[in-house]
């Protein structure tokens, strides 16, 4: 009888960090339909269903554009509503995971009360949720820049990379925050604060050469702003990222990924006792 | 760790849960910072299980009986997997199945069709499994023409019926049960009645929290009690039983 094989032991040794990895692996089916449920969700009671997640960040991105491009006339070398779009591609899909991210793991704790789930599940989902609203969004931002600058630079084939770095980068942060906020729900609340100013400290809707050259280590040590780079070159510059700009940018989404992971399993047998 | 015998179902050795609750409730991180800086934050200890050990064999049909806050839940809860024991060792072969919540995770702006997946997913199977069970669960839960309806047009005995549908429709190893349900109308209820029966005559383990004393002396071929995080017996049903009873009364 094969399921015999299967045992239990909580005092097993093994890595939590390895055994949850297996744990997600065994769950996928779990990933796949928790983020087919946030996706339908969302667009079943909706009058304008999908459209709506086209035009949420369209409309934000369209006032940024227009209040900053009228304000404070940065000089961006080219269309600066092209240049805060390509930000705000990278910026968007960070922030919203995130949040989700942490909310799902924070308050969808009643689950987790009653039946066994890998917890990972519900961090990773929110993040194909958020690659699946990305690509809706994607659509008129494209559009636009392809109507404002009559062209769309070849180069944005290597979103695809740019994506998964970004990706990789969210997971970890929502790991951390998810663990942290499960301890201290405040922290929900408090991230929204710390995301406004994170943003205003990576260059989106402002070029990085407005900052004095002694200033510049603020984005040097920002991992946001090589990932929001990896995006802008492609849409923006019409460039290729060369190993300069990939070095950075993998290197800390996949330190921060392996952090994060290995600090919420870590932690994860203690978030039981906490409602 | 007492030895496992190849008929060991489950094993808690010198297993003891602690809540750590701090005397002041501390909320948010803000408060918590402030008062450690203080050095105030206190904890006292809970302890929900203290020191249980027991071991269940294959085929066994285990009542675990004790007053509200014995540790009757704590006890399922480490068997399903969904608590780490503080300190000693939970040990379980084969696998479990727990009939707590039925229909958790439903979400009613899903049809039933898509809820049944998400449900059969959040208890671990695959895509294939779940195919596989469709059909099954539809006409277990006689929900034939509403399957495609959203659950918020449901009854609340449509929805149970569906849960009971996706929660029993399982062959496990090991089965948890909080109280014997059952559900719907007159007649679902016989159906879901005969359902748990038949995983009573499958001969596979079960064990069964329960405050009706006779569903135990009647279903149970071994009864553990439970007071105040304690094993205070273990053995046979109408022997623990009848301890329980007498404690009860005074």
């Amino acid at each position: 009888m094969p399921s015999s094989e299967l045992i239990y032991d909580s005092t097993s040794r093994k890595s939590p960090a390895i055994e949850e990895l297996k744990e997600a692996v065994k769950y996928r089916e779990l990933i796949f339909q928790l983020t087919r449920r946030d996706i339908l969700t969302r667009y079943k009671r909706s009058v304008l269903g999908i459209a709506w997640t086209m035009l949420n960040p369209l409309g934000m991105m369209l006032v940024l554009a227009f209040a900053f491009s009228q304000l404070f006339r940065f000089d961006t070398g080219g269309n600066y509503s092209t240049f805060v779009l390509s930000g705000l591609i990278a910026w968007t899909f960070f922030s919203q995971t995130t949040t989700a991210c942490m909310n799902s793991l924070v308050w969808g704790g009643g689950l987790f009360q009653h039946i066994y789930i890998p917890r990972s599940t519900f961090a990773i989902s929110s993040m194909f949720t958020g690659v699946v609203n990305w690509m809706f969004s994607l659509v008129p931002l494209l559009a636009i820049i392809l109507v404002t600058e009559k062209t769309l630079p070849w180069t944005v084939v290597t979103f695809p990379i740019s994506l998964t770095l970004l990706f990789a980068f969210s997971l970890g942060i929502g790991l951390l925050l998810s663990a942290v906020g499960i301890y201290f729900p405040d922290v929900v609340e408090m991230y929204q604060i710390i995301l406004s100013a994170w943003m205003y400290l990576t260059p989106i809707i402002y070029p990085e050469n407005i900052i004095p050259a002694e200033m510049q280590w603020i984005f040097k040590i920002n991992p946001m702003y090589y990932l929001v780079k990896l995006f802008r070159l492609s849409v923006y510059d019409g460039q290729l990222p060369t190993t300069a700009d990939l070095v950075p940018a993998a290197a800390f989404s996949l330190t921060i990924l392996v952090v994060g992971w290995v600090f919420f399993t870590y932690k994860s047998k203690e978030f039981a006792y906490r409602t | 760790m007492p030895t496992i015998e190849p008929n060991t179902a489950i094993c808690l050795d010198h297993v003891s849960v602690a809540y750590r609750a701090p005397y002041e409730r501390i909320g948010t991180l803000k408060e918590y910072v402030i008062r450690w800086f203080q050095r105030r934050v206190k904890y006292q200890h809970f302890l929900a299980l203290n020191d249980v050990s027991l071991t269940i064999k294959k085929g066994e049909i285990v009542g675990i009986i004790g007053h509200n806050g014995a540790g009757k839940s704590t006890l399922l809860k480490l068997i399903s997997r969904v608590l780490t024991p503080t300190s000693g060792r939970v040990w379980v072969r084969g696998k479990v199945a727990p009939l707590l919540e039925l229909g958790a995770g439903f979400h009613p702006e899903l049809t039933g069709r898509e809820n049944i997946y998400l449900n059969s997913a959040i208890l671990g199977l695959t895509r294939k499994e779940i195919d596989e069970k469709v059909p099954g669960i539809i006409e277990f839960s006689e929900l034939h023409e509403f399957i495609d309806a959203p659950i918020r047009t449901y009854s609340s005995g449509m929805s149970a019926r569906l849960g009971f549908a996706v929660a029993t429709d399982t062959n496990p190893d090991i089965l948890i049960l909080d109280e014997i349900m059952a559900v719907g109308d007159e007649a679902f209820k016989h159906k879901s009645e005969a359902r748990i029966r038949s995983f009573f005559e499958q001969g596979i383990t079960i064990v069964l929290v329960s405050h009706s004393m006779e569903t135990v002396e009647k279903l149970c071929t071994h009864v553990v009690r439970l007071d105040h995080g304690v094993v205070k017996g273990d053995g046979k049903p109408l022997e623990i039983i009848n301890e329980y009873r007498e404690i009860s009364a005074v």
